[in-house]
């Protein structure tokens, strides 16, 4: 089984926002960054499969150099080799991003492509569903389990008060939510070998998109709150003000 | 004249109340460009537009068929695409539930235009220009839609559904081909192991953390979230030691909410918990610990030992409820 895992390089979840001079971007100083935590999930549920199934797993980013490090961390983790689509700036229209990688995944032959459901930065929840409407593959977005058996596959998604069951053939598209699986952590022979696996960086025309950014702020501060007292003898101030003050309850 | 097509979303026939909100946010983006709001319903034949006019619906047209009545994503992304063209309309807007992340993409893919994800805010006066959280809410970016059409979903409890008396009149339009054998086919929907209200959903939503000690502990949780009419949250840590499932997860890597209430118990306020409730309108906090990051957003907090706290406000809010 041939398979593709496209993964993102975004500052890590502990990072606190800054906005940058030009006031529509982060500033980058001191943040650290990491693979999409999603997209470890996707990396994971492809070397499990490639386990059951033989095969090559192949992680796909689109990023600038420094996605290398990124490209790194899923070879380490154990996939087979990676492509650098590179771009000095990761658009932040969805189908910009989505056009490019389905320009790379279209000539593959992958039996399974998969994404993490989100990116943690620009929170589309888009990519990898456009790439599948581009390249007329089925797919399932935000999947906790997936069962391939030959060309067949079910996989389920959690959705509001209830659990929907979806099957399918392959090739297909899935993106991974939180819960499909245990990411791996990479060990120490999976960081060294995954330095001598190969790694091929590619040249891309990015169309322009539909979307202008006008600014990028953090949100208003929360006013000040109070603490309403010790123990459970604060309890009596606290339904008060909830229910006189806050009128929530 | 064109318009904005709000695609609206039905379970068992019956349009869900985030789609009044999605048709609130299209009458408001309508109004500021001139022009018309259509409903498109995709549901079973016994689909009910009844109603509509009423949250800002012009015109609803209603693709009903067997096959639709749960979301079949080719089906469902192919018929408003459709009608997307065939109507040329400016904008479509709905829902950001886990339906509506799915199908706006594909709208958005197949139309080969812009997509706003997860919308807050947006104002039609000068181009349409929307404000959307990215960063997991850690930031907010105010964005310009340059070509037409669009896809925007739009946030829960973003937008008010308001009350319009707009004429709403029904329209069946096409329900689109069959699907094809390879398409993905949803087969069922599974209840979960507990019907509980959703955490995204809710109006209320009490969480707990690892100060619960244990999972049977949770009984305390789910006892103030009954007594309140809440649904039951958690924070990552409670959820990776197997005490709760996934689907109940607050933070940037679980579901993000803003209810009218939020109450933590035992949970410390790591950056990737708060990134998920900060834009709650009220939260309250009960922890141990007086200097938990977790008092630095709560409108309301008491220190001390949940354990003994958290089962005399059950019976207050209970008293308090019934007096
Ligand atoms: C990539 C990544 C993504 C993450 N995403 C999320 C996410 O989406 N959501 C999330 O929640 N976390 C997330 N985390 C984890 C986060 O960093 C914290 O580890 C987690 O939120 C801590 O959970 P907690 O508050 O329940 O536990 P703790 O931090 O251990 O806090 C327990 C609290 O309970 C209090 N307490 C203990 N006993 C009592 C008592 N008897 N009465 C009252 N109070 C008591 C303590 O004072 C303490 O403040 C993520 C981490 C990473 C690395
Ligand atoms: N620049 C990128 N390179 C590779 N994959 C990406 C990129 N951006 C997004 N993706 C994939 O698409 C998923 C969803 O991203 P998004 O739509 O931005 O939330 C991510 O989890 C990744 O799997």
């Amino acid at each position: 089984m041939k398979i593709a895992v496209c993964i993102k390089r975004v500052p890590d979840t502990e990072t606190r926002i800054k906005i940058s001079a030009d006031g529509k971007s982060i500033d980058e100083s001191g943040v650290k960054f990491v693979i999409n935590p999603f997209d470890e999930y996707a990396v994971e549920e492809a070397l499990k499969l490639r386990e059951q199934a033989d095969g090559e797993v192949v992680a796909v980013c689109l990023g600038s150099d420094a996605s290398q490090e990124t490209i790194r961390t899923a070879l380490a983790m154990g996939a087979d080799r990676g492509v650098l689509i590179k771009a000095e700036h990761v658009p932040e229209d969805p189908l910009v991003v989505a056009r490019a990688l389905a320009a790379e995944l279209e000539q593959g032959g992958y039996d399974l492509i998969l994404f993490g459901k989100l990116s943690i930065d620009n929170y589309d929840q888009a990519v990898g569903t456009m790439v599948a409407e581009l390249l007329g593959l089925p797919s399932v977005s935000a999947i906790t389990r997936l069962e391939v058996t030959d060309n067949r596959a079910t996989a389920q998604r959690e959705v509001e008060g209830g659990l929907e069951v979806i099957e399918f053939s392959l090739p297909a598209i899935v993106t991974a939510e939180k819960g499909l699986n245990e990411p791996r952590y990479p060990a120490l022979r999976g960081i060294m070998l995954a330095k001598k696996k190969p790694l091929d960086i590619k040249d891309v025309e990015l169309d322009a998109g539909g979307i202008e950014i006008l600014g990028l702020s953090l949100p208003p501060d929360r006013k000040d709150g109070r603490i309403v007292g010790e123990g459970p003898e604060a309890v009596t101030a606290l339904v008060d003000a909830l229910r006189n003050e806050a009128k929530v309850i | 004249m064109p318009g904005v097509l709000a695609v609206l979303e039905q379970r068992d026939g019956v349009v869900k109340r985030v789609s009044h909100e999605a048709l609130a946010a299209a009458r408001a983006l309508a109004d500021d460009l001139g022009c018309d709001v259509h409903g498109l319903l995709i549901g079973p034949p016994n689909t009910s537009g009844d109603g509509l006019g009423e949250y800002g619906a012009d015109k609803v047209l209603a693709s009903r068929d067997a096959e639709l009545e749960l979301y079949q994503a080719s089906r469902y992304g192919q018929i408003a695409a459709e009608q997307v063209t065939a109507g040329g309309y400016d904008a479509v807007v709905l829902a950001a539930t886990s339906l509506g992340k799915d199908l706006g993409p594909r709208i958005a893919a197949r139309l080969g235009c812009p997509l706003a994800s997860d919308v807050t805010s947006l104002t039609g006066t000068d181009g349409i220009v929307v404000t959307r959280p990215v960063f997991a809410g850690k930031a907010n970016r105010r964005m310009k839609i340059t070509t037409t059409p669009s896809v925007i979903s739009v946030r829960t409890n973003a937008f008010a559904p308001g009350s319009h008396a707009r004429p709403g009149v029904f329209e069946e339009i096409s329900a689109g081909g069959e699907m094809k054998p390879s398409d993905a086919r949803t087969v069922a929907v599974k209840a979960p192991e507990n019907a509980a209200l959703d955490v995204a959903e809710a109006g209320i939503v009490v969480s707990g953390g690892r100060g619960l000690k244990e999972a049977e502990h949770f009984k305390l949780v789910e006892d103030l979230a009954q007594a309140l009419g809440g649904a039951v949250g958690a924070s990552r840590a409670v959820v990776d030691a197997g005490w709760r499932p996934h689907s109940e997860q607050v933070g940037q890597t679980g579901k993000t909410v803003s209810p009218n209430l939020y109450v933590a118990l035992g949970i410390s306020g790591a950056i990737q918990h708060l990134a998920g409730m900060r834009t709650a309108k009220v939260i309250v906090a009960v922890n141990k610990d007086p200097d938990a990051p977790i008092f630095k957003v709560a409108d309301y907090g008491v220190v001390g030992d949940l354990f003994e706290i958290v089962p005399r406000l059950i019976e207050e809010i209970k008293r308090a409820k019934e007096g």
